[in-house]
This record gives structure tokens, sequence and C-alpha cells, in this order.
């Protein structure tokens, strides 16, 4: 019996793609092709990375999570505007909206601020869905009206009490995983239709992003946009401070011991990228299988029904 | 004892929570932003029936449960206890009416059922999801009506009873899903 495997998502997907890359063309944004693997992927605490070991076994490389380290070494040697359209892996993530080895859109604008660079992701979706509305709301803000507390100032007690109560959790969590699974399931579900972005997320949770302060408290200078309710691209304005970029390595490697994971190495050919100067610049990543979904007529009930070879289909 | 992962669930695997054996029914997998990714879990409550919801962050272990599906052929009721009998080892199981539950209107003497053991107690019997049963009582058959489509109780062998079309009559055997207890046809013989 033959294979069934999603073929109309063949058309679609080229489709897509087409049209992105027109887009980034009219913009003089370029097309860059970096490494799947490499010697290392970053230390965040939530990304488990792939493992790739050569024939041999003496050496040891990561599939990318991420095109982002490359591409800020490609930043800090004067790329300019650049974008990648391709494959990222990350292990242990499966799940409606989730496929281990994904396809990702990512792309950074030097000189731009977050504001703009919100205006450019909102111009690329309203082409893709013509009229599509747009909003825009701090973190803070929805937080307070879907939990009731203030993120950025209230005490754990707090959020363990509204995790203990409102949730389905039990047990202990530290504050930005709180923080997360209360957001996840108080406030995601009301964001509605449309195009919709969240802004100043709390400190914890910046990775690779700047700090401002705002209203007294520090917050990330980074946004989630979503489409239709679903989580579908992340942008940053990018930090650019070697040293605060090492700092941030090293706090995550000390917070892997302390929990018994292993240590990522620290790739200290993107920090001496960053000593030696990257622009200033915004980027953002998108996944593109789960706008392939959203695109359908009605959206897609799982990322496997873009995907030609889902994980359960290897 | 064994424990799974949060990325080794599935749904039907067998766990302990809160001291209860539970099935898992649904596992959703939850990565908010750049956050803590978490499952949100929908487990079945072997002891009771009842669906639980949990959430567990990503990378989670829970304990397994001791909890094991075997085939049987039932055997009696003595009163108090239904006897199952394991075909290839000849190993016995009573099980009681709390473990048996709706199950008890489907059972016919050497069909063979679906016993889930835990610790090695029966928990849950299932009946075949398919059965053929003598209907003992019923009112009288309306001859030549097979097409209005009207329905009337009847009781079967087992004690169960099920909607049945007019024109059965009592003695006759008929098929009916255990799952739903909707009538599916005269036996074939």
């Amino acid at each position: 019996m033959a294979e069934d495997l999603p073929l109309d998502s063949i058309c679609r997907r080229a489709d897509l793609y087409r049209q992105l890359r027109a887009y980034f063309a009219a913009q003089g944004v370029l097309e860059v092709e970096v490494p799947l693997l490499g010697r290392a992927g970053g230390t965040d605490l939530q990304i488990a990375l792939m493992e790739v070991v050569a024939a041999g076994g003496d050496e040891r490389l990561y599939l990318q999570p991420s095109p982002e380290l490359f591409m800020k070494r490609l930043l800090a040697a004067g790329s300019g505007p650049i974008f990648y359209l391709g494959k990222c892996f990350r292990g242990g993530e499966q799940g409606g909206r989730h496929n281990p080895e994904f396809s990702m859109l990512e792309w950074y604008r030097p000189g731009f601020c977050l504001e703009r660079l919100m205006a450019d992701v909102a111009a690329l979706m309203q082409r893709l869905v013509p009229g599509l509305a747009m909003a825009s709301r701090p973190y803070a803000e929805l937080f307070a009206e879907h939990c009731g507390v203030d993120p950025h100032r209230c005490s754990d007690a707090e959020l363990d009490a509204l995790v203990a109560e409102r949730t389905r959790y039990r047990g202990q969590l530290n504050r930005d995983a709180a923080l997360s699974l209360l957001f996840a399931e108080l406030v995601e579900p009301h964001l509605g239709a449309g195009g919709f972005f969240v802004v100043d997320y709390p400190a914890g949770q910046a990775a690779m992003a700047q700090l401002v302060e705002r209203d007294g408290v520090a917050v990330a200078e980074r946004f989630e946009f979503y489409l239709e309710g679903v989580e579908l691209a992340n942008g940053y304005l990018e930090l650019t401070d070697a040293a605060e970029q090492r700092a941030r390595f090293q706090a995550d490697n000390r917070e892997r011991r302390a929990r018994g994971l292993a240590e990522m190495p620290v790739d200290e050919k993107f920090l001496a990228a960053l000593e030696a100067g990257l622009p200033a610049c915004a980027g953002v990543a998108l996944g593109v299988d789960r706008l392939l979904g959203l695109l359908r007529e009605g959206g897609a009930a799982d990322i496997a029904d873009d995907l030609l070879f889902a994980w359960d289909r290897l | 004892m064994a424990s799974y992962s949060t990325n080794e669930f599935r749904g039907g695997l067998k766990v302990m929570l809160d001291g209860d054996p539970c099935a898992i029914v649904e596992n959703e997998f939850v990565k908010p932003g750049k956050g803590q990714a978490f499952n949100r879990v929908k487990l079945k409550n072997l002891k009771t029936g009842r669906i639980w919801e949990r959430t567990f962050k990503s990378g989670e272990s829970i304990e397994a449960a001791d909890v094991l599906d075997t085939s049987m052929q039932y055997l009696y009721n003595d009163g108090e206890y239904w006897h199952f009998m394991d075909p290839v080892t000849f190993e016995q199981q009573q099980a009681d009416a709390r473990a048996v539950g709706d199950a008890a209107q489907w059972l016919r003497e050497q069909d063979t059922c679906v016993v889930t053991l835990y610790n090695g107690v029966p928990l849950g019997v299932a009946p075949p999801n398919h059965v053929e049963l003598a209907i003992t009582e019923t009112d009288p058959g309306v001859r030549g009506d097979t097409a209005t489509g009207g329905t009337k109780p009847a009781t079967l062998a087992t004690g169960a009873v099920v909607k049945v079309p007019l024109f059965l009559e009592q003695g006759e055997v008929i098929r009916v899903d255990t799952r739903t207890g909707e009538y599916l046809g005269r036996a074939r013989d």
C-alpha cells in the first residue's frame, strides 16, 4: 500500500518559500546559508542540543538549534541585512506544534530598533495574509489582566499560589518557569485572532536580547508574535555587549551544573565576533512549519500535517 | 521501581499518580516562548475510571505502575467473585464487583476478556468488544416490520438490556457492541 504522506504540503511550502524570498529580495535582505553543525550551539537551559559524533568518536558537534551564532558572525564581519530559511534542530521538542527537526526563517536588520522590526514582521505577514489585523500589548499588562498580579514586581509566593490554584502543575517551579506556565495556561488562550505582538518580556526571559528599563523595571527588548493565538516568531533587539553575553553563557552553565545538566561549550568565535563589533541590529526567528499550518484554511490540527516526514514517520 | 520521563509519555502508558495507577490518555508538549517546556497530560485513574489532568515539567519522571493487561477466559461467578483463567498458564484470578464493574452485564462463560492486573490483582475487566447473546425477554415481535426503525428493550442472557428492532423474538441470538451497548445485528451462525 502506498505510504500516506501529506503531499498537498509540497506545493504550499514551495509557494510560501517563493513569497518569503520575494519579500526579502524586494527589501534588499540577502539569503545566507550557514552550517547545520557547529562546535557549539549555545547554552540555553531550555534547549536540548542534538549531538553528532563523528566516526571514530573523537569529534563532537552540535546540530544548530538556530542559525543565530553563525548569522551574527556574518553581521559582525559586515554582511549587512541577511535572512536564513532552513533547518534547525531541538532535541525532545515533539508535539502538536513541535518537531525536533524543523524549518526556521530567521532574519537580521542592522540599524533597526525593535519597533521597526515589528513593522517589518507585520508587513511580511500582511503580504501573506492580506488585511490581517495587528495589535500589540506589553507582557505585564496581559499578565495582570488574566492572572491578577504584576509579573515584574509580585513575590515568588504569589506566583506559587497562582500555579497551585489555577494550573494543574503540582510541585515547585522557579520564578521564570512559573511565569512561563501561567502565561501559557492563563494568558495565551486569550490572545485571540489576527496578528498579535507581546512586548517587554521579564528580564529573566531575555535570552540574547538587550535589557531596557521601563517604569522602573528591567525588561527584555524582545517580542513574541502570535498569529491566530499561536506563537509564531520571537524577535530581539540583539545583545551586542560581548562581556554581558559571556556572563549570560557562564550563568547558564552555572545553572546547568546546579541542575545536574551537562555544561555546553561557550562559542569563543562568536564571542570574538561580538568583541570585534556586532552592529546594532534587531533579529527575529519564525517557525515556518507552524506558519504553513496557520495559512491552511481553518488552521492545521498538527504540525505533522505540513511535514512530509514528521518525527513519527522517520 | 521503573519510572518514565515525560518524553516517553504515550497514550496507554501506565503510571502511578498520587498513589493510584493511571493510564495516560493524552500527552501535549507545550513550550511557551523561550521558557520552560511542559507536558499537559490527561490520565485515567484505573481505580476510579475518573479522568485527571496534570501538568509536568518536561524532563520530569514519574513512577511506572505495575499494571498488566492480560487476555483471560471468564469461568464463572460464585455470587461474590468473578473467576478468570489464563488460557496458557491455567492460573486463575478472582475479581470483585468493583473490578468487574459494568463489564458484568456482558460476561458469558468461556468468553475471552482483558483483565487488567495491578500488582498481580485484578483492577478492571474489559469484555470482548462484540458479544453474541440470546434474548431472554422482550415484547413479541412485530412481523414484517423491518423498515420503520422502531425499537424496543430486550433483556439478554447475561442480564444486559439493549434496544433492538421490533421484529426480533425471544430466543434469538444477537450481536452487541459492549462499548456502546448498541445492537449490531442477528448473530450469523
